[in-house]
C-alpha cells in the first residue's frame, strides 16, 4: 500500500474507535458544547469592556481552543497510554506498519475532529448568540488549526511517555490542561485574570493558541487575521514535544 | 541445517545482576512445532522476545528466517507473527474490523473470514472484542498473528488462564497451523500442552536448556524405569518385597517398585501373589510422565 493509503486505512479505524468511545465523545464533543452554552448563557451578550467584544464572541474561540486541545493533546495522550499499556502498541510494532503511518492516522483523526468542533462551535455561536462567522480570516483560522493540531498532538505524544499507567492517564492529563485553561482565559474572561498570571500563561502553549483563534474571530481584527507571533510559540512547543516524544518513545508496557 | 528457520548459538541476556539466559543453543526446523517448557521466571519470555526482535541480547548469534531479528526490517516483520503474553485487543472494534485493520498493514494477507473460521470465532465475527470471553480474546489474538500469512509464529503462553475447554479449542487452532505448514515456537508451563502439541520440546530452567527432544524422548524417558504400585495388607508387604528384586518404596499401605525390567518383575510379583492368595489392590503400571521428568529436571519436588 502507498503511504497515503496506509494513513487513510489507519484513520478509518481511528474514527470508528473515536466515535464508539463514550469518554472521547463526551469530553471532546459534548463537554465543549455544554461549556459554550453555560458561559455564553451566563455572561450573555454583555460586552467584555477592555476588549470591546461580546462575551459570546469571546467564548466561541475560547471553547474552540478547549475542544481542539481535547481532541489533540488529551485524546492522543490517553489513547497512546492505553495502546502502550494494553500491549497493542508493541503488537503493532511487530507488523510491517511503519510507526509514522500509525501516528499520522491518529493525527488525521485529531484534525478531522478539531475541524468538526470548529464548525459546530461556530454554528452554535452564530445561531444562538449571533456571533459572526469570520469569513475574511478563514485562511488564518485554517493555519491556526493546522499548527495547533500538529503542536498539541506532539505534546500529547510526549505527555503519554510521562504517564506510567492507564489509571494515571486521566488525572495527569487533566492536571496538566485544567490549570492552563483557567490561567489562559479559556474559562474566565482574560480581563478577570491578573496580568502577572497572564504573562505566565503566555509561556505555555494554550494561551497563545487561544489568542491566535481570538484574533481570527475578533470582529475588530483588520486584515487576514494571522497571528504569527503567537503561532510561533505554539509551533515551538510542538517541536519540543516531537523531540521529547522521539527521545522517550517506548513500545512496551511500562508495568512488568 | 539448511531448513532451519530459527538458529541460536550461545544466547545470553542479563537484567542487571540477574542472568536471565545463560547460553542457549537452539535449532527449529521448517514446519516444526517447537515448545519452550519451563516454570515461571525460567527465561522463556526473555528468549522468545530476543527471537521476536523486541529485546537486545548480550551475547550469542541469533538467526530467524535468515536474518538477525535485532536489525530486521519491515519485510522480515511481515514474515513473522506474534501472540504476546499480554495484549488486549481494541475493545471497541469487532472481531472482523480488528482483522481488517491488521490485514491492511500487510502487502499480502490471509482472507479475514477464513482466518476467523480457523480460530473458531465464526459466530462472534461481528461482536466487539471487549465483549468476548478471555479465551475468545486470546483466539482473536492468534487470528491477528495469522492474518499476515506469516511463515513463523511465536506464541507466548497461548493458553495461560484458559479453562479446559478453551485450552482444547486453542490446541485445535495450533494443530490447524501445523496442517497449513506453519513453523511455530510456543512457550508453556503446562506439560500436557507441550506433550499434545509439540514435535520437540526444550525444557528451560534458570536460563538454561536442561533437556531437549521429542516429548517421548525427553530426559531419557524411554530408558526410564517403570513404576509398579499396588496395595497389600501390611502383613504381606515384607513377603512381596522378598519375592521380587528391585527398588522398593512405600507409603500409606501402598507399595511402589521401580524396575528396569517390568515384564520379569510383574511375572514374579503376580506369581507370588497367586501362590500366597494375596490380592494386589489397585495395581498400576506406569512409566514416568513428562510431568515427572519435568519436575525432576527443574528440581521441583515431585511428591
Amino acid at each position: 500500500m502507498s503511504a497515503a493509503a496506509l494513513v487513510a486505512h489507519q484513520f478509518r479505524f481511528e474514527q470508528k474507535v473515536f466515535w464508539r468511545s463514550p469518554a472521547a465523545v463526551f469530553f471532546t464533543v459534548m463537554f465543549p458544547v455544554i461549556f459554550l452554552l453555560l458561559f455564553a448563557g451566563l455572561f450573555g451578550n454583555g460586552e467584555i469592556e477592555p476588549l470591546g467584544i461580546d462575551a459570546a464572541n469571546y467564548y466561541v474561540p475560547a471553547i474552540i481552543t478547549l475542544a481542539v486541545v481535547s481532541a489533540t493533546l488529551v485524546n492522543v495522550a490517553m489513547r497512546m497510554v492505553e495502546m502502550r499499556e494494553s500491549g497493542r502498541l508493541k503488537r503493532m510494532h511487530g507488523t510491517p506498519l511503519p510507526t509514522w503511518a500509525y501516528v499520522a492516522g491518529r493525527i488525521c483523526n485529531a484534525f478531522v475532529v478539531s475541524v468538526l468542533m470548529v464548525v459546530i462551535v461556530t454554528l452554535i455561536g452564530r445561531v444562538l448568540y449571533g456571533v459572526e462567522v469570520p469569513t475574511t480570516t478563514i485562511p488564518a483560522l485554517v493555519v491556526t488549526l493546522v499548527v495547533g493540531t500538529f503542536a498539541f498532538c506532539s505534546l500529547g505524544l510526549a505527555l503519554s511517555m510521562a504517564i506510567p499507567s492507564e489509571q494515571a492517564a486521566p488525572p495527569i492529563t487533566n492536571f496538566v490542561v485544567l490549570p492552563l485553561y483557567f490561567i489562559s482565559g479559556v474559562f474566565a474572561p482574560e480581563t478577570e485574570i491578573p496580568d502577572g498570571v497572564l504573562t505566565v500563561a503566555s509561556v505555555f502553549p494554550i494561551r497563545p493558541f487561544f489568542q491566535a483563534f481570538l484574533t481570527a474571530y475578533d470582529p475588530l481584527t483588520q486584515g487576514a487575521g494571522f497571528d504569527w507571533g503567537h503561532l510561533a510559540v505554539v509551533a515551538a512547543w510542538g517541536i519540543a514535544g516531537i523531540l521529547l516524544a522521539v527521545r522517550f518513545f517506548r513500545w512496551s508496557p511500562r508495568h512488568g | 541445517m539448511s531448513d532451519a528457520v530459527i538458529s541460536v548459538r550461545g544466547l545470553r541476556k542479563s537484567y542487571g545482576e540477574v542472568e536471565a539466559l545463560r547460553g542457549i543453543d537452539l535449532e527449529v526446523r521448517q514446519g516444526e512445532i517447537f515448545a519452550f517448557l519451563g516454570p515461571n521466571g525460567a527465561g522463556k519470555t526473555t528468549a522468545i522476545s530476543v527471537l521476536e526482535g523486541y529485546l537486545e541480547r548480550d551475547a550469542g548469534t541469533v538467526e530467524v528466517l535468515g536474518e538477525d531479528p535485532a536489525g530486521a526490517g519491515r519485510d522480515w516483520r511481515a514474515r513473522v507473527g506474534f501472540v504476546l503474553q499480554e495484549c488486549r485487543m481494541e475493545p471497541l472494534l469487532t472481531v472482523r474490523e480488528t482483522l481488517e485493520m491488521y490485514a491492511g498493514y500487510y502487502r499480502r494477507h490471509r482472507s479475514v473470514s477464513e482466518t476467523i473460521e480457523l480460530v473458531g470465532l465464526g459466530e462472534k465475527a461481528d461482536e466487539r472484542a471487549g465483549k468476548l470471553s478471555g479465551g475468545q480474546q486470546r483466539r482473536l489474538d492468534v487470528a491477528v498473528a495469522l492474518i499476515g500469512d506469516a511463515e513463523l509464529l511465536f506464541l507466548d503462553e497461548p493458553t495461560t488462564g484458559f479453562d479446559p475447554s478453551a485450552r482444547r479449542a486453542a490446541w485445535q487452532v495450533v494443530e490447524g497451523l501445523r496442517e497449513i505448514g506453519k513453523t511455530v515456537l510456543l512457550t508453556t508451563h503446562y506439560m500436557d500442552e507441550a506433550q499434545a502439541l509439540a514435535d520437540r520440546v526444550a525444557v528451560i530452567a534458570a536460563g538454561e536448556i536442561i533437556a531437549a527432544g521429542t516429548p517421548d524422548d525427553l530426559g531419557g524417558r524411554r530408558e526410564a524405569e517403570t513404576v509398579i504400585s499396588f496395595r497389600v495388607p501390611d502383613a504381606a508387604a515384607a513377603g512381596a518385597r522378598a519375592a521380587v528384586g528391585g527398588d522398593w518404596s512405600g507409603s500409606n499401605g501402598r507399595l511402589e517398585l521401580r524396575t528396569g525390567e517390568p515384564t520379569r518383575a510383574l511375572n514374579e510379583l503376580t506369581a507370588w501373589a497367586i501362590a500366597n492368595g494375596v490380592d494386589l489392590g489397585a495395581l498400576e503400571v506406569a512409566r514416568p510422565s513428562l510431568e515427572d521428568v519435568y519436575l525432576e529436571l527443574t528440581g521441583t519436588d515431585a511428591s
